[in-house]
């Protein structure tokens, strides 16, 4: 799902870049006011979780491969703010040391699996979860479908700034400047590959990584929905 | 920020010792094709993205791996650990200056 350099136009990927300033600038202040200094190294470890958990690509029939992103389990457990700057972090990382995912398309990168992926699914886990206990089966439930649907969203975005490409920018000979399938292929083979394949272990991960926080460090998720911060009750104060 | 969590960081340290694991799918993944594998792929590059395609050429380890390090299977799995390392601690190294900023 890293959009390499050269896929999108530059009149494309640019304003992207344009948005996500400041989207991190908000980010970067959400995470300020309401994370806790103990609550860092889990940030740290979220993020570094992420970075790692991409490089475990999924082999795809048909010689294509794909990878879960962590980016819901990270908003479940700290806001989808503190996840937005964790999975910024390792995209930027990804594409300067790595090579993974353009520089140009940091900001499509960083807006597809950094913004819609930690929203889409942190607010379709508590839409799931609803007062049920964040240590009961509910809410594991609650996150492999938030996993799962965060997920395929960013498939989804992914998809259709690359498919619109091929509609909107092509040579005068009409070949196609950049990416160079229409957006139903591009959304076809997105949302396929991470609706059969990456989606599933995208839920695992996620239902899994929280049942793991939950059973080993309980006043991790407990305190964030029992304490009142600014007069406001729960996790509403990570958001 | 290493004294507390201890089975988070295991748990990550596990997921780092495995990523060759990831190496076993060789497959390029869908629109991240290079422009060696485009003419194969799609049956032409992009004229427009053959421009861009190597934008950033100063990335260490691309692929994250040792350049020059990929005859076996063995040599991609020491470059694929030694990129999660160093993936990490620049991470951790830059989450480490949230330490500050943030509340007690």
């Amino acid at each position: 799902m890293h959009i390499p350099d050269g896929y999108l136009s530059p009149q494309t990927a640019v304003p992207f870049l344009a948005l996500m300033v400041p989207v991190w600038g908000v980010a970067v202040k959400k995470v300020k006011e309401n994370l806790k200094k103990r609550e860092v190294p889990v940030l740290a470890i979220g993020a570094a979780f992420s970075f790692t958990i991409m490089m475990f690509n999924l082999p795809i029939p048909g010689g294509s491969s794909a990878h879960a992103v962590g980016a819901v389990l990270l908003a479940i457990l700290l806001g989808p703010w503190s996840a937005c700057i964790g999975v910024s972090i390792a995209l930027i990382i990804q594409a300067l040391v790595f090579n993974d995912g353009g520089i140009m398309a940091i900001g499509a990168n960083c807006f597809n699996m950094g913004v819609i992926m930690p929203f889409v699914g942190y607010y379709c886990y508590r839409l799931v979860k609803g007062n049920a206990d964040v240590t009961s089966g509910r809410a594991l439930v609650a996150a492999a479908i938030a996993g799962y649907v965060g997920l395929n969203f960013a498939a989804l975005f992914t998809g259709l700034e690359f498919g619109s490409q091929y509609h909107l920018f092509q040579a005068a000979d009409g070949t196609p400047l950049y990416f160079p399938f229409p957006i139903k292929v591009a959304v076809a083979a997105m949302m396929s590959e991470h609706m059969l394949l990456a989606g599933p272990v995208e839920a695992l991960v996620t239902a899994l990584g929280l049942g793991f926080v939950s059973k080993n460090y309980p006043e991790l998720i407990s305190k964030k929905y029992m304490k009142i911060g600014n007069g406001k009750w729960g996790v509403e104060s990570h958001v | 920020m290493f004294k507390a969590y201890k089975k988070l960081w295991l748990g990550l340290g596990l997921f780092m010792i495995l990523s060759p694991l990831g190496l076993l799918a060789t497959g390029t993944a869908f629109g991240e094709w290079g422009t060696d594998q485009l003419p194969e792929e799609v049956g032409f590059v992009p004229t427009g993205l053959a421009k861009l395609a190597d934008l950033w050429q100063h990335a260490p380890m691309p692929d994250y791996g040792i350049p020059g390090l990929d005859a076996s299977f063995m040599q991609s799995a020491v470059g694929y650990i030694l990129s999660a390392v160093v993936g990490v601690a620049l991470i951790v190294a830059i989450m480490a200056l949230f330490t500050k900023m943030v509340k007690e």
